[in-house]
């Protein structure tokens, strides 16, 4: 082989390598690392995992948001209006986070089937629904007032 | 009427876009001189037509003219004068017209600084950049037009989104897309050297100093949207992974390959299609970008069946460029992978190596950014999260610094691993000495991270500063020295030690940043990180356009009073939408950072306090890479060519030398 030669070797072999790993790597952090979304009726169903995380959402009904008087604990239910969830949260809720509103929670179910959220999600915009909230929603065979627009940057 | 006078100067700057890009594409390709320079008044006029139409939006802004939808939609009678200014490119169509506005400008920067390039090279330059003009003019005019009329106008506009009521969203689109819309100039200079079939260094020399401006505008543009989200968004972060910040990350990490690329091009004539390659996908990612935020992809899929027109000429736009650039790179690529010599043991190599690691990265990023898209196109519905991206993109950074160290050591073509080692060593040991202090000294969690992260950083910048000295240290005094070395010497030692700096800033707030969420009334206090915060007050406030609840939060450390910091939590009028405004204490080694969470009742609040080590320097570390950038830009090796352009008969010897 003459070094040219070789050193393209070299360097398609450095490349493929590289590829490699990297897709590797990638496939392995995607395994571990991919958040499912869930709806309140697939979770009733049964669809959802018990042993690792997931996504839900739905619309926080009104009347269901219940804080603790010493911590930041806070319980609240979403709906799809089919099924229902009861989701447990710790911390200081969004901005956009009301009664009535679209929310999207990542965390785990309890054996219980309630819904323990390490995050809840409202999305900067008050007419903005997460688009799973709203498929699911549609779904459910709720007529939207509007389809979601984000206008967020 | 003056509206109505902004959408004629946009269909005038399609016209003036068309002559740009038909006649000194035909005109090269026949050796037309005519046709040819026909390119730079056709782009200086389309300048301004762009100038006039967006002058016009702004108008309409400035007087609140609700009868133009986009107005209405996204003003009102309240807003400050500067936020009706910046609600120009708060959404869609005003923000594409920014776009295009800045296009223009950099092709009018073309046509000013072009005139030692060979005429035909200019002409095809300038044509393809017109071409993408066309592209972007026909989406604005076909599906985004911001100045169509609604026949019954509200009375009043719908407020501009709040959350982009800031000074850091007047600057960081236009910085953003300074960047984006400069890598059309890297890409016209890379298309032209295709179709002249004259792909050698003086274009990498041409294509080089555009290349790094742009990067430069993208670098600065991404630190501002980083610093923005960290006060705006109310809780201290500064990098979510979000389709949004990756769809800017992309083109940034390819470009960083490029201009690596491009230097190798230049001084050694190698990678010459890795480098065409690299240019045709740095301006690919950044429409990529620019559609990808503005259409709401991102959002959903849906979003863009919401709207068929636009879904459909985007895609049918990006295929044109995608499509089109790598069929004439496969056309007319030069045959050779390699096409000069180098060692193992080169700068080539170090250089090659990282702009693959680079490029693998940014693949990486894309992968993880689109795959939700693709997945839900198929009918799932899946998100991939910031552990995703960490895990991938950390692993590739940790060889990246390694061979960087050693690639702005190495000579070209070959060098000696004795020659590295008897001057690297001194770098070797000393960050590894730093790391093993850092992991012995430093204890929680994140120590090991953290050691190594400091570690690749002192690397960086103890080879940095060892080559710097090794530069420098002979010859009869330190200001002659120092000026016999490229600017682009010093660019690149500052970039690098920039890079550093945020790695630094990077470990170290991510490591050891601490937070506390509680509930506070008046008089409460709480500890954290050595700090003792005291909530003194809370009132109320009216600003212009939304009513307030601002804490008062003094922050003790021990005895001594540190600062006093105030919070707001915002309700916007038109909107009805809540907002969160920090109260930050800046500092070089920490941020004290508060923000107002919610009314709990009982005069009760829930507030947020951070701890954040270093975080500065992550922005810090971008401005160094931006200045170094700038310094490479003004390097006396560009600047003589402009000089020597002004003498005609140079200009003739530099269009000769260029031919092959």
């Amino acid at each position: 082989m003459n070094p040219r030669r070789r050193k393209l070797m070299l360097s398609v072999t450095f490349i493929v390598l590289g590829m490699g790993v990297a897709t590797a790597l990638a496939l392995k952090a995607f395994q571990q690392n991919l958040l499912y979304f869930y709806s309140p009726v697939q979770v009733a169903a049964g669809e959802a995992p018990t042993t690792r995380p997931f996504r839900i959402g739905g619309l926080v009904v009104a009347g269901s948001v219940k804080r603790d008087v010493e911590s930041l604990a806070v319980r609240f239910v979403l709906t799809d209006t089919l099924r229902e969830i009861t989701v447990d949260y710790e911390g200081i809720l969004p901005d956009l986070f009301r009664e009535g509103q679209g929310i999207v929670a990542n965390g785990r179910l309890r054996p219980d089937g309630t819904f323990e959220a390490s995050e809840v999600l409202a999305k900067h915009d008050e007419n903005y629904m997460p688009p799973e909230v709203a498929d699911a929603l549609t779904a459910a065979g709720v007529q939207l007032p509007y389809r979601a627009k984000n206008t967020a940057p | 009427m003056i509206p109505e006078l902004g959408h004629f100067a946009l269909i005038m700057a399609l016209c003036m876009a068309l002559v740009q890009a038909v006649f000194p594409l035909a005109g090269a390709a026949r050796g037309n001189v005519a046709w040819m320079s026909l390119a730079r008044p056709a782009a200086r006029v389309q300048l301004v037509f762009l100038l006039i139409t967006f002058s016009a939006l702004v108008h309409a802004f400035i007087v609140n003219d609700f009868s133009v939808a986009y107005v209405a939609r996204n003003s009102n009678t309240m807003l400050p004068l500067i936020y009706r200014i910046s609600a120009v490119w708060g959404a869609h169509e005003g923000s594409l017209l920014l776009w295009i506005l800045i296009l223009g400008l950099w092709t009018f920067a073309v046509t000013v600084f072009s005139h030692h390039l060979p005429e035909q090279f200019v002409a095809r330059v300038l044509g393809v950049m017109g071409l993408v003009s066309i592209g972007f003019l026909l989406f604005i005019l076909l599906t985004s037009n911001p100045f169509i009329r609604d026949a019954f106008p509200p009375p009043d506009g719908a407020d501009l989104n709040p959350l982009l009521q800031d000074l850091g969203l007047v600057i960081h689109p236009p910085m953003l897309y300074t960047g984006y819309v400069g890598f059309s100039v890297a890409f016209g200079f890379a298309i032209a050297a295709l179709l002249g079939g004259k792909l050698d260094m003086a274009w990498a020399r041409w294509s080089r100093p555009w290349t790094v401006m742009a990067w430069v505008f993208l670098t600065l543009g991404i630190a501002l949207g980083s610093w923005w989200a960290y006060y705006e968004l109310g809780w201290g972060g500064w990098w979510f992974w979000d389709p949004v910040e990756n769809a800017s990350f992309m083109p940034w990490l390819t470009g960083t390959a490029l201009i690596h690329s491009l230097a190798a091009t230049e001084k050694r004539g190698v990678f010459k299609n890795w480098t065409v390659l690299l240019a045709i996908c740095a301006f690919s990612l950044s429409l990529l970008g620019t559609f990808l935020v503005r259409s709401g992809v991102l959002t959903s899929v849906h979003a863009f069946a919401n709207d068929p027109a636009r879904g459909v000429f985007i895609l049918a736009l990006l295929g044109v460029v995608i499509g089109g650039s790598l069929a004439l790179y496969a056309w007319r690529a030069p045959g050779t992978f390699i096409s000069s010599s180098y060692g193992l043991f080169s700068r080539e190599m170090f250089l090659l190596v990282n702009s693959t690691l680079l490029t693998v990265a940014m693949g990486a990023v894309l992968l993880g950014t689109i795959y939700p898209l693709i997945i839900e196109t198929l009918g799932g519905k899946v998100s991939v999260g910031a552990p995703y991206f960490n895990s991938v993109f950390i692993p590739l950074m940790v060889p990246l610094v390694i061979v960087l160290g050693c690639g702005a050591w190495a000579r070209w073509k070959s060098d000696a691993w004795d020659r590295q080692w008897q001057h690297l060593r001194f770098a070797v040991f000393g960050s590894l000495i730093i790391g093993v202090l850092l992991a012995a000294m430093l204890d929680g969690a994140g120590a090991l991270r953290t050691a190594l992260g400091v570690a690749l950083a002192s690397w960086i910048i103890l080879s940095t500063g060892i080559l710097f000295y090794t530069r420098t240290r002979s010859g009869p005094d330190l200001l002659t020295t120092l000026k016999t070395h490229p600017r682009s010497f010093y660019g690149m030692c500052l970039a690098h030690v920039g890079f550093a700096i945020t790695i630094i800033g990077l470990v170290i707030t991510s490591n050891y940043s601490t937070d506390l969420h509680k509930r506070m009334k008046p008089g409460a206090r709480a500890e954290l990180a050595g700090y003792t915060f005291e909530l003194t007050d809370i009132h109320t406030i009216t600003g212009p356009n939304y009513d307030a609840t601002e804490a008062a939060i003094r922050v003790w450390r021990g005895a001594k009073i540190v600062t006093e910091l105030h919070t707001q939590k915002r309700i916007y009028r038109v909107r009805d939408m809540p907002m969160t405004e920090a109260g930050i204490r800046p500092g070089l080694t920490r941020d004290l950072y508060v923000s107002l969470g919610e009314p709990l009742g009982n005069g009760e609040w829930s507030v947020r306090l951070y701890y954040k080590p270093f975080v500065r320097w992550l922005w810090l570390g971008a401005l160094f890479m931006a200045c170094g950038g700038v310094l490479a830009v003004t390097d006396r090796r560009y600047r003589q060519i402009r000089l020597q352009a002004t003498d005609p008969q140079s200009v003739i010897v530099a269009g000769a030398t260029a031919k092959p």
